[in-house]
């Protein structure tokens, strides 16, 4: 049921959400309200008149009144789930879609409409607080979280308040080797269930902004993790690893671009050896872990730079937004005492609880998580370049883990993965079950090069082959004709040819310019169609090159 | 529960009985024989004077809208009235299905009023807030649905108080409803309208709904049946939520069976509201045994806990001494009598206005003017929140949000609304014991007849106090029947008085047969107010 109104607000300078914030769409929409186009950019000013910090060289100076600074950060993840339905009504989601086509009584917040919660919701929640290795409440509920915003149709948000799903995890990281390695364990807070709200859309012209409510009423689970990450880094890969889990879980599609995975960054810093924390800041609007990254370092170089100059003060508990373009953060809104979001418990909707049994069917069918499978790979003894490469995703993992169950070598299997494969799949932009090759000719592969069948060289035609129309390696080294000249004799009547037909190359070999070997093994190679074996055809090349007088 | 009273004969007769009811094939010879008693059920009536073609639907559906017409000025019960043809058009449809032999449902040709809070696609619902003025649904409620595929015609949408936050109809945003038995008198709240269109015989029967005796206490008050289900039984899909975790859908009617019949109609499980019980629905119609088939001591054995919180000061002495004589007539008719004590009788009226608030303050988010029902322009969000709400809302339901609001608010929240659920809890527990002692509860329905239009308007917590008899039986989730039991006279006029009788959680089946069989022999009453004359 798409219901349409169209209604006019004059213009309101909004406190709460930036129109940058949202992209412009066109389409129908049913609701307006008043929109907020000039407040950032004054916002943009006083903020450059506050801080000194010029973002592009901070880091490439070394700040050495970093060194005496520790950040403490913490982050609040939502991750959109990819159930077929809302969380609690039978709309189907889908990213894009024409504005307030996918709504119903139930999330458009009508009179007399009720939620029913959809159980897959409570599946993947269960699932993820397993992946987090957390404690799960057996018996949970939902909460009403009450604000008024336009985007928020029943004036309150069903969430989870004093008792989320699951609680008091933690998450197993490994940094990227370029950024110098190392294991890190980041504590998770909790888990817990609670839809999303709508979206506001506001107009080119500025004087009225519209809603729609597809997304209203999707299932979120929100992640909040211990205040545990230090550096930008840490926290983008603490981030990487959610979308990881969430990813090799398969409940949600974990893409920031599209919202799917939102992180919301706390950071405050202190002097090394302070126990006290210091004003925290939230930073929203990071749409990619490197966005996390440099957002987080930006951030702590601005407040140690108010710290150090005696401008501590000017640190304020606030909401600011990582602006993209400028690599910066500016503020968004200050917050004015805590808000009370005037908690109760969601009386529409029974409480939530698990049975041990539940619990059980559920773990038996997680697969094996990036952190096991990290660990396994190691022992494998990869190293930790391609451990990370090839458990960053769980399809190119599985990939992996069939070719090599074929017996193939190990370490051959990663390199063509991580090599050609990769290469292959960023050119296309390819996703590993989206080619045409499979584990097992990718393992035939590996075992016709080693064992001599076919040179190394064929065999990267016949991946690209196999990669791009499928088909088996042995159907493709006969119809193609590539097995590898192995007989000594053949290959001999093809150096005798080359050296034949060019006397003139062959008298200035002999007259000491040895590097022409090169040229006459090319040459032989050509006349073999790239069959000969290349040992025996150097071999055989150096005898006659010198022997012959 | 009641099976010890039920002797061999009784349950045969009630079987024979339910034959009209659950038959849905038309047959062209009346079910009832001609020795059978008139049905007090004026559902069953009217299905025996349609099957037997003594009349059509048509006919049945004039008689009422000329009522209706007549009445309504002096009245106002209803805000919306369906209009004419179409009623007619319906009511054609079922003599056509009778001509031809066709299925009928249970609630064939029985116009129903509707309250205004439960939605319905054809008809405006405001639940009474000039906040949504001219609001129709896109969608009807399961009740509502239920109805109509039962064979039910929607006359109309009935008057309340405001979300249904009031006891008189004076809280509605655009109406007063007068009571059928003295015009210058409440019908009682909120569920006037349909009280009072039931009384006056405007309709049939009607949907109300009940969060702290809105079905109840007008029932008393205009002298009609009215029956709150247990919480569960009836989905509240379609229900504009007032406070979601007491709110009910009842049944109003001329006599016990026909709450009964339209309770069979609307119960059951809903797979749009997550605390619709899925408990089995018993046929509720065996339990209406015809007067004649009763034996001296119909309900010997039955124990009856009368609750002695409900018969002190500050209740009208009237209506004290009609529930006596209630009590005499359940003793004569075999019940063994006791008093019930519960101590945290008096807890229940504070603990249900907290927590009845704090659910509405947050159910009422929604009519923010974004979307639908009434919105002001504003130049700021905020200023547009604001004056379409404080346009939109009358004053007892902006007290409510207040309260509700603040009960909520971080540092109250333990003094109030956790305090609130505590005694929510207690309440529960004494309900449950006394109901192991006893197989229902009885007390008066409310502390007086109907009062004045006006009497108590500006007196909030006087009104508040009239609720009294019927908070704590939502606070439980219990079912609980009023029926007329009496009258009290009030200079010249006769007012009616009701009896409420509370039974255990999903046993409305024990209400129903102690009712009916009260009602088939109180002696010498007739709960028809003077306004409907003769043409009843």
């Amino acid at each position: 049921m798409a219901l349409t109104f169209f209604r006019g607000i004059k213009t309101c300078p909004l406190v709460h959400y930036p129109s940058a914030y949202f992209a412009r769409k066109n389409g129908f929409f049913y609701c307006t309200m008043g929109s907020t186009q000039t407040q950032f950019a004054t916002q943009e000013k006083q903020q450059s008149g506050d801080s000194k910090v010029v973002p592009k060289t901070y880091r490439k100076s070394p700040d050495k009144l970093l060194k005496d600074y520790e950040a403490i950060i913490g982050i609040e993840t939502h991750v959109q789930l990819n159930t077929s339905t809302k969380a609690f009504c039978g709309c189907p989601y889908s990213y894009g879609a024409q504005p307030n086509t996918s709504i119903c009584p139930v999330c458009m917040g009508l009179p007399g409409a009720l939620p029913v919660l959809n159980s897959k919701v409570v599946e993947y929640a269960v699932k993820l607080g397993l992946a987090l290795n957390c404690k799960l409440s057996m018996d949970s509920k939902f909460d009403r979280k009450q604000y008024f915003y336009p985007d928020l149709p029943k004036g309150y948000q069903i969430s989870q308040f004093d008792v989320p799903i699951a609680s008091g995890g933690y998450v197993d990281v490994d940094l990227p080797v370029e950024f110098g390695g190392g294991h890190r364990k980041f504590g998770i807070t909790r888990v817990h269930m609670e839809e999303d709200a709508g979206k506001l859309l506001h107009t080119g012209t500025g004087n009225y902004s519209q809603v729609d409510l597809n997304r209203a009423g999707v299932p979120l689970l929100e992640i909040v993790s211990e205040p545990d990450m230090r550096t930008g880094i840490e926290a983008a890969e603490y981030a990487a690893e959610l979308q990881r889990l969430v990813r090799y879980l398969g409940v949600s599609n974990g893409n920031m671009q599209e919202g799917s995975l939102r992180c919301d960054v706390n950071i405050s810093i202190r002097p090394i050896g302070q126990q006290e924390f210091g004003t925290k800041v939230e930073i929203k609007n990071l749409n990619s872990f490197s966005s996390v990254s440099r957002a987080i370092d930006f951030e702590i170089s601005r407040q140690v730079q108010l710290h150090s100059q005696g401008q501590a003060d000017q640190i304020v508990q606030e909401t600011r937004l990582w602006e993209e373009g400028a690599q910066k953060t500016i503020t968004m809104r200050k917050k004015e005492g805590l808000s009370d979001y005037r908690y109760f418990p969601e009386p529409d909707l029974p409480g939530v609880t698990l049975t041990e049994e539940y619990l059980d069917g559920i773990r038996s069918s997680l697969p094996e998580l990036p952190e096991i499978k990290r660990r396994r790979y190691e022992n494998m003894g990869l190293s930790m370049q391609d451990v990370l490469f090839l458990a960053n995703d769980i399809n190119v993992a599985e990939f992996f883990d069939a070719t090599i169950a074929s017996a193939a070598d190990i370490k051959l299997a990663a390199n063509w993965i991580m090599g050609d494969i990769a290469a292959y799949m960023k050119n296309e932009k390819l996703s590993i079950s989206e080619i045409k090759l499979t584990p097992l000719e990718l393992g035939e592969l590996i075992a016709s090069i080693k064992g001599g069948t076919i040179s190394g060289k064929i065999g990267k035609e016949i991946l690209f082959e196999l990669m791009a129309k499928g088909g088996t390696v042995q159907g493709l080294i006969k119809e193609k004709d590539l097995v590898q000249i192995v007989d000594r004799s053949e290959i001999e009547k093809m150096v005798d040819k080359v050296l034949a037909d060019n006397p003139e190359q062959l008298k200035q070999y002999r007259g000491g310019k040895t590097k022409l070997q090169g040229y006459f093994a090319g040459q032989v190679m050509k006349a073999s169609k790239g069959k000969a074996n290349p040992k025996l055809l150097n071999q055989i090349l150096l005898e006659k090159l010198n022997t012959e007088t | 529960m009641l099976s010890s009273i039920q002797n061999p004969r009784l349950l045969r007769l009630s079987t024979l009985h339910q034959i009209p009811l659950r038959c849905l094939q038309t047959s062209t010879t009346p079910v009832p024989t001609p020795s059978s008693p008139q049905p007090t059920s004026q559902i069953l009536r009217i299905r025996k004077s349609l099957l037997s073609r003594e009349t059509t639907a048509v006919e049945i559906a004039k008689t009422f809208l000329s009522r209706l017409r007549r009445t309504e000025p002096q009245l106002k019960s209803f805000l919306y009235v369906s209009p004419e043809d179409g009623v007619l058009k319906q009511a054609e449809e079922i003599d056509r299905r009778i001509q031809n032999n066709e299925e009928l449902g249970p609630l064939a040709g029985v116009l129903a009023g509707v309250k205004d809070n439960i939605c319905t696609s054809d008809m405006p619902s405001t639940a009474g807030s000039k906040i949504l003025e001219n609001y129709t649904p896109p969608y009807d409620a399961t009740a509502v649905k239920k109805l109509r595929e039962n064979g039910a015609i929607i006359v109309g949408k009935t008057n309340l108080d405001e979300f249904g936050m009031g006891s008189t109809t004076e809280a509605s945003g655009y109406q007063v409803t007068a009571n059928p038995w003295d015009l210058s008198r409440v019908p009682g709240g909120s569920s006037g309208g349909s009280a009072a269109a039931v009384s006056a015989q405007q309709c049939a029967v009607s949907l109300g709904t009940d969060t702290g005796g809105s079905v109840r206490q007008p029932a008393s008050f205009c002298g009609v049946v009215g029956l709150k289900p247990t919480y569960g039984r009836v989905s509240r899909y379609g229900l504009v939520a007032y406070a979601s975790s007491l709110d009910v859908i009842g049944c109003l009617g001329s006599s016990v069976a026909d709450t009964g019949i339209v309770l069979q109609a609307v119960s059951g499980h809903d797979k749009f509201d997550a605390t619709s019980s899925k408990q089995g629905i018993p046929n509720f119609a065996s339990q209406f045994i015809p007067k004649d088939y009763l034996d001296s001591k119909p309900l010997k054995g039955l124990r009856v806990g009368v609750i002695r919180e409900t018969l002190v000061d500050g209740v009208d002495p009237d209506v004290i001494s009609s529930l006596q004589r209630s009590v005499s007539h359940l003793e004569d008719l075999g019940c063994t009598i006791s008093e019930v004590s519960f101590p945290s009788f008096s807890l229940g009226l504070p603990a249900y206005y907290i927590l009845a608030s704090s659910e509405s303050s947050s159910n009422l988010a929604r009519y923010d003017g974004v979307r639908f029902g009434n919105q002001v322009f504003a130049d700021e969000l905020s200023t547009l929140y604001g004056d379409s709400r404080a346009e939109g809302f009358g004053s007892e339901v902006k007290l409510r949000i207040l309260m509700g609001t603040y009960a909520l608010s971080a540092g109250y929240y333990d003094a109030y609304y956790k305090r609130a659920q505590q005694v929510r809890t207690l309440v529960q527990k004494s309900f449950r014991a006394a109901l192991e002692e006893n197989d229902v509860l009885i007390s008066p329905a409310a502390p007086s007849v109907a009062y004045k239009i006006g009497e108590k308007k500006n007196d909030p917590l006087a009104m508040y106090a009239g609720d009294i008899m019927t908070v704590n039986v939502n606070l439980a989730g219990l079912p609980a029947l009023v029926l007329p039991c009496g009258f009290v006279e009030e200079g010249s006029s006769v007012l009616p008085v009701g009896l409420q009788m509370i039974g255990a959680a999903f046993d409305e089946e024990s209400l129903l047969k102690i009712g009916h069989i009260f009602e088939q022999t109180l002696q010498g009453y007739s709960f028809v107010p003077p306004l409907v004359g003769d043409d009843f």
